[in-house]
């Protein structure tokens, strides 16, 4: 009794805390993790979304450097499709399975009202594959190939005015299912003054339709500062570019005009060093934490809420889970015995139906058959008639045929009779 | 045999005098999506700041924002001689998130012109009548994609048997030579599949110059024009000071041939061929909109079949006419003759278009 009041009032004190008096070791917990980890290997999934040719495969190019081959669109797609396409890469002992999902036909069309759709309904489906797995019996999470969107990378045409208003529509659909960070696409076109004012339209334009972008952590002390002066800088103006130039005495990736060569890697040229920086070395696990803890756990609340799964108190979660999920079953199967019934007794009427159906048909059938019969009987009685008539009518004239003959023979006999009559008296 | 001078070899001079005195008046329409440099490009062209108030709108306003048709008129003046510039824009086209039909307010402004022409031109007082038809649409194509995009070719193949169309890629400083090329050959490839007809540049007479020619045949071939604008002048350290965009790795000259097609296309809009796409607009497709018109009211019945029927084949315009002047040598004389021989076939023309005419209401 006392040792158990004495936790309870433990747990609501503060926890003390103790120094040790020598090395324990677990100050290898982190690396432990880290091995861990790397080991089973990274997983990263970007979503490039912009209108076609607007360099977003170049820019995975250049920013992997690696050459992911693909064949560039054309602008005849009847619609937006998406693309997914997954890659193994390695630097030194780390092993990333990076998957980039392109738009085909982002804002080709002439009614651009649906674009966004198919972009959201990937996404879900990501969302709810994962869920579906969480909720199995058996599950495997630990070896689960996460195809979840970590980043969505949404390209701006560099017009130097403002969004466009496909951009907006698109971006206010994806902000709370997905990491956005946007970009300024082929900023070569942009002279730097211009940049500044167009930099800061956007970001005014987006704060003031509410579009949520992906904010770069600042609450971590190592990488608060990076982040704070990176941030200042949003959309990053990029370039990218697949060739090298050479440049004083080294190649470098760059575009060469001929009234100079862009640099990509410069900084004084574009953004791409900074975007690369935010993206991969400092924000990428970052990235991935927001996806599950805020975007996934937003999905997955809706989804529940849904189904029509409540959270009570927090205590009595596991059971009411349960319970509801018993009470849903139990409707289900209820409805399904319902059904049942309902079906077995449409079922039966039609039977039923179907039964006196054929009972008229026949008993028409009879009725027909007996009629058949009688008529037949009547024309059978009235040939026997007729055949009687005719008999008669033969014997008749059999008879008056022979009388005939006979008066005949007669005569001839008289006749003859008489001519012996007169030979007779002749003598 | 010597022939005495007779002195109607001044004629071109009296005809260039007139001209001077009327002055030339010029509409030119701009169409393409927002943010290509419309405005900015013009500015370059006439080398005036045509567009000083402008009020870009929000992207949340362009959403669902309809096509409006505005006019600028302005007089610009060089050298003595004055035009009357009025310039056509198409605020709005491709802004909006669905844009099915956008393109029918551009299509109805240009007949509502060939209508107020042909009011006019039947009309009883004839004294002065105003030309409001366009002479010409710059149709400006993105150089962020791969070609046209269904937009483009659903706005070219509602136009382009109506206007003069001159395709040309904004904002061409996104592109490399070589990519410059590829688009340039892709558009080229593109308008022929969907039998779009833009404005063919007419003929070198066979009298010209070999210069002229290399510089007309050059010229037809960088159809469309990839091209830059810039209201800005640059004044880099040692060399003068040039109209053109500076970057941190260099300044696009907007002037410059190397970098991008604007002198090919000042020089063609401006100093070669503008009266000759007025004299297209006005031969080519105002007959043919006048004919179409004429056929309608003269036979109700058959509205159906000219509306399905293409448009009827008018004579192109024919050569060297009848016209016996004997040219002067001097080039300035030979630049006048020309301007008179394609007077005199515009003459024949409007005759034999009467006699069509004739021919039809008679039909």
């Amino acid at each position: 009794m006392r040792g158990s009041r004495k936790r309870k009032e433990g747990r609501n004190e503060e926890l003390r805390n103790l120094s040790l008096s020598g090395h324990v070791g677990f100050d290898s917990l982190p690396d432990q993790l880290v091995n861990k980890s790397t080991s089973q290997g990274f997983c990263f999934n970007i979503l490039c979304v912009g209108e076609t040719g607007i360099g977003k495969s170049t820019l995975m190019d250049t920013l992997f450097n690696t050459k992911f081959e693909s064949d560039p669109a054309t602008h005849n797609e009847p619609g937006v499709r998406l693309k997914a396409r997954s890659y193994e890469l390695q630097e030194s002992n780390v092993r990333l399975k990076l998957t980039i999902v392109d738009t085909v036909g982002f804002g080709d069309q002439i009614n651009k009202d649906d674009s966004y759709k198919p972009i959201v309904e990937y996404i879900d489906a990501q969302f709810e594959a994962y869920l579906q797995e969480e909720l199995k019996i058996k599950r495997s999470l630990f070896n689960y190939h996460d195809t979840r969107i970590h980043a969505c990378l949404y390209f701006i045409a560099p017009t130097g005015h403002s969004l466009k208003s496909l951009d907006l529509v698109t971006m206010k659909k994806l902000d709370s299912k997905v990491n956005i960070i946007p970009i300024i696409a082929k900023a070569d076109t942009i002279a730097k003054n211009e940049l500044h004012k167009f930099k800061s339209k956007i970001m005014s334009e987006l704060v003031s339709n509410g579009v949520q972008i992906y904010q770069f952590p600042t609450d971590e002390e190592t990488v608060a500062e990076i982040n704070a002066t990176m941030s200042v800088h949003l959309p990053f103006a990029v370039v990218g570019s697949t060739e090298e130039v050479k440049i004083g005495n080294k190649m470098a990736k760059a575009r060469q005009y001929p009234w100079g060569v862009v640099q990509v890697e410069n900084e004084n040229h574009c953004d791409f060093v900074k975007l690369r920086e935010m993206l991969i070395r400092v924000n990428m696990e970052d990235l991935r934490e927001q996806t599950h803890t805020r975007h996934y756990e937003l999905y997955r609340r809706c989804k529940l809420e849904e189904m029509g799964f409540k959270d009570t108190d927090p205590d009595s979660k596991p059971f009411s889970l349960q319970e509801t999920y018993e009470a849903k079953r139990n409707e289900f199967l209820g409805e399904l015995q319902k059904k049942e019934e309902e079906m077995r007794q449409m079922f039966v009427m039609r039977v039923k139906e179907k039964e006196a159906e054929l009972k008229e048909a026949e008993k028409e059938l009879h009725e027909k058959f007996d009629l058949l019969k009688r008529t037949h009987q009547e024309e059978k009685k009235k040939v026997e008639d007729k055949k009687k008539d005719l008999e008669e009518e033969v014997s008749n004239f059999q008879k008056k045929k022979a009388a005939a003959q006979l008066l005949q023979a007669q005569a001839q006999q008289s006749g003859a009779q008489q001519t012996k009559k007169d030979k007779d008296k002749k003598k | 045999m010597d022939k005495e001078y007779v002195g109607f070899a001044a004629l071109p001079n009296q005809l260039h005098r007139k001209s001077v005195k009327k002055g030339f008046d010029f509409t030119l329409m701009v169409a393409g999506e927002s943010g290509l440099g419309k405005s900015t490009l013009i500015n370059s062209l006439f080398l005036t700041n045509l567009y000083e108030d402008r009020q870009v709108p929000d992207a949340s306003a362009r959403t669902t924002q309809t096509l409006t048709i505005e006019r600028r008129a302005v007089e610009i003046e060089e050298g003595g001689i004055k035009v009357k510039l009025t310039l056509v824009d198409t605020p709005g086209f491709g802004d909006s998130v669905d844009c099915s039909d956008c393109w029918l307010p551009v299509v109805r402004f240009i007949e509502e012109q060939f209508e107020q022409y042909l009011r006019d031109e039947s009309g009883l007082n004839r004294k002065n009548i105003q030309d409001s038809r366009v002479h010409c649409c710059l149709y400006f194509i993105s150089p962020f994609g791969r070609g046209l995009r269904p937009l483009d070719v659903a706005f070219l193949r509602a136009v382009h048997e109506k206007v003069n169309i001159i395709p040309v890629i904004a904002k061409a400083d996104a592109l490399m030579p070589r990519e410059t090329q590829v688009l340039k050959q892709k558009i080229r490839d593109q308008l022929k599949e969907e039998e779009i007809n833009i404005y063919q540049f007419p003929e070198c007479d066979s009298d010209e110059d070999e210069e002229f020619k290399k510089q007309n045949e050059e010229m037809k071939g960088s159809i469309p024009f990839a091209v830059v604008g810039s209201c800005e002048v640059v004044r880099d350290g040692g060399t003068r000071p040039v109209r053109g965009r500076r970057y941190s790795w260099g300044t696009v000259e907007v002037e410059n041939p190397h970098h991008c097609d604007f002198l090919n296309l000042r020089r063609m809009l401006v100093q070669t061929h503008l009266q000759d796409l007025k004299e297209v607009t006005h031969d080519l497709l105002y007959e043919g909109y006048r004919a179409r018109c004429l056929q309608n009211l003269a036979r109700p019945g058959a509205r159906d079949r000219a509306s399905r029927s293409s448009l009827d084949p008018i004579p192109a315009l024919p050569g060297p006419t009848a016209c016996n002047l004997a040219p002067h040598s001097c080039a300035a004389c030979k630049k006048c003759w020309r301007r008179c021989k394609l007077r005199c076939s515009r003459t024949r023309l409007r005759a034999s278009s009467q006699i069509l005419c004739e021919i039809l209401t008679a039909a």
